[in-house]
């Protein structure tokens, strides 16, 4: 059975659920060329933890975790409003945008595999300090913009579909190709499910460690530009913020275990679609939003004790068949 | 010695911040801030010690911050809309507080469930449940918190008191040695005798209360009920457990470290607003920072031993 088979159940459930209740939810309309429709709008919503969470499927897969996702989204965003305020070319902007997205994962990658320091700890620094440099460069203000160039990563659409989900669905193939069509998956989860035996393996543990985490920097800096784009705006205090627990969340509620070893891309996919369709489902019912965190609680429970064996020995196998 | 280094480190910076401020700021060397650095972070401190004990025992607690604003607001919707005696509710805050840890714990010791999931999910329901009490904060018109919060005292009190039941919990009874042979190797804590199970959900019960405490200082301290109040304090309180010499991968550390870490942060901001001109987000910066020469500082030091 593939691991990401609960994931893909939660969501037809919820999307049923939906179906049932909502009319016309499956409904899309074509409006000037552009597909709009709840579907979507779940797509769109979902687009930025589904980018960072690829990458982050990747590091948790390595047995590491990556907490300054959020804080580099948020230097993403405000560098991108502040280079465009200034008048620089777009193609300029995104270079130094992806640059220093780049940059920051490659720093992660050092103090995890050179440096050898846990990767919760060495992470936790830029989560700290990136929100701080976030600020700093925008003054503490929201720094808002009209280049068409930037909006389009939020609002743009070709053939009809939103960029963001062109944006998903490329990292989701390259990166499928790049772990699955050569041997780097495979070192990825040599090194997280035994390091010492994937050394005397003869492989790379310490360039397996620093692409996976520059990668990671890469996808969140993407993903600065999809959520600034989104609102037209940057906001350094609140861009980004608790993004990279939602991006965990899909990682692990795809099939993907914390303790690393086997990973699922899809799952993650599947996993962030499971979460936003929550969120969807609760607002669109009418539930009071605040009850939105009491049930992303419970359905995390629920899906940390279903892949817990100790758990199922207790509920299932206890009880006379 | 070798043993001690981490804390001497962490003390000589502590000291070593403090000079600098106080030579360029007059008026800095002052029992007044002094006292105010107990005070201004009489919670943090309290949350850090609870989070001591789980870093201490391998573990990881996120939900600090959220149980801080769900005991804010919770102490302020019993007082303010029910009318209950402030010591009843706060009694009752920590009660909840406590076994909403053990409800961690157990699922951490008895089903395996990884610390950083369980206390997530932790958060996520305790900043829900205290936005569902009330999305606006509740001003506390009752004269018991004014009382305690003009008294200079009480919050430093408070903290060191938490602090030395703390200290005692961890070198005089079985307890704290359980959680570090726990966080130094559990199966061979395991294989020793140990109480494992037990000793996880005390841990995380122990945290529990502790933030809840700490939601109480947090209460007295800004006279409000706030369930977003404690945001993102779970970083604060590791960091400083971080830079006070104890290891995340448990096992190594200690609580007087944990005090000089929370102090240490203190007078950074303290500095800071001294400073006037520097913004707020400075603060965030230099605790990265101090975090990197921290961690980076650990490893030469072992990889030297190592060699040694």
């Amino acid at each position: 059975m593939k691991a990401w088979v609960w994931a893909l159940i939660a969501l037809v459930a919820l999307l049923l659920l939906n179906a049932a209740t909502t009319s016309g939810f499956f409904a899309i309309k074509m409006v000037d060329g552009h597909l709009y429709g709840s579907l979507v709008d779940i797509f769109q919503h979902a687009a930025p933890v589904i980018i960072v969470g690829l990458g982050m499927t990747l590091v948790i897969a390595t047995g590491g975790v990556d907490l300054s996702v959020g804080a580099v989204v948020a230097i993403a965003g405000t560098l991108a409003a502040l280079l465009i305020g200034k008048g620089f070319a777009l193609a300029t902007v995104l270079t130094a945008v992806l640059a220093t997205g780049l940059a920051l994962g490659l720093v992660n990658g050092l103090l995890v595999s050179v440096g050898r320091i846990q990767p919760i700890v060495a992470t936790l620094i830029l989560m700290v300090a990136g929100r701080g440099v976030a600020q700093l460069l925008s003054d503490g203000q929201i720094l808002t913009f009209t280049n068409p160039g930037l909006v389009f990563f939020g609002n743009g659409h070709i053939l009809g579909l939103p960029f963001a989900l062109w944006i998903v669905a490329l990292l989701l193939l390259l990166m499928s190709l790049f772990t699955r069509g050569t041997a780097f998956g495979m070192f990825v989860e040599t090194v997280g499910d035994n390091p010492v035996a994937a050394r005397f393996t003869g492989i790379d543990a310490r360039g397996v460690l620093l692409t996976v985490y520059t990668v990671t920097g890469l996808c969140a800096a993407v993903a600065g530009l999809v959520i600034a784009g989104q609102t037209n705006a940057a906001d350094a205090n609140n861009a980004g913020l608790y993004l990279e627990l939602d991006a965990i969340l899909s990682v692990v509620l795809g099939g993907t275990a914390l303790t690393g070893g086997r990973f699922t891309l899809v799952g993650t996919l599947l996993g962030a679609l499971v979460l936003q369709t929550l969120t969807t489902t609760i607002l669109t019912k009418g539930v009071a939003v605040e009850l939105t965190l009491v049930v992303k609680a419970a359905v995390v429970l629920a899906v940390c004790l279903i892949q817990s064996p100790e758990f199922r020995v207790h509920v299932f196998r206890k009880r006379p068949a | 010695m070798m043993r001690h280094r981490p804390l001497i480190a962490t003390i000589g910076v502590f000291i070593l911040l403090t000079a600098i401020a106080s030579l360029r700021y007059k008026g800095f060397f002052s029992t007044a801030v002094f006292l105010d650095l107990f005070r201004d972070n009489a919670f943090l401190g309290i949350a850090a010690i609870g989070a001591t004990f789980v870093i201490l025992s391998g573990g990881i607690d996120l939900s600090v911050g959220a149980v801080i604003g769900f005991t804010s607001i919770l102490i302020a919707t019993l007082v303010e809309t029910y009318r209950w005696p402030p010591p009843i509710a706060i009694v009752a805050a920590l009660g909840i507080g406590s076994v909403f840890g053990a409800g961690m714990g157990v699922l951490v010791a008895k089903f395996r469930i990884p610390p950083f999931l369980v206390s997530l999910a932790g958060m996520f329901l305790a900043r829900g449940l205290g936005l569902t009490l009330s999305l606006q904060s509740i001003e506390l018109k009752n004269p018991f918190f004014a009382a305690i919060s003009d008294h200079p005292y009480a919050l430093p009190i408070l903290f060191l008191a938490t602090f030395g039941v703390g200290l005692g919990l961890l070198h005089l009874r079985p307890f704290g040695r359980n959680v570090v042979a726990i966080g130094g190797r559990e199966e061979s804590a395991r294989l020793m005798g140990v109480p494992v199970d037990r000793t996880k959900v005390g841990v995380y019960a122990l945290a529990g209360f502790c933030s809840a405490l700490a939601g109480v200082a947090y209460t007295v301290y800004t006279g409000a009920g706030n369930a977003n109040g404690g945001t993102l304090l779970e970083l604060d309180a590791i960091a400083a457990v971080v830079i006070g010499g104890t290891l995340l991968t448990g096992g190594v550390g200690g609580l007087v470290g944990t005090l000089f870490g929370v102090l240490t942060l203190g007078v950074i901001q303290t500095a800071i607003t001294f400073e006037g001109t520097l913004s707020s987000w400075w603060t965030k910066i230099a605790i990265g920072g101090l975090l990197l020469a921290f961690i980076v500082g650990q490893r030469l030091a072992e990889g030297k031993r190592m060699r040694e």
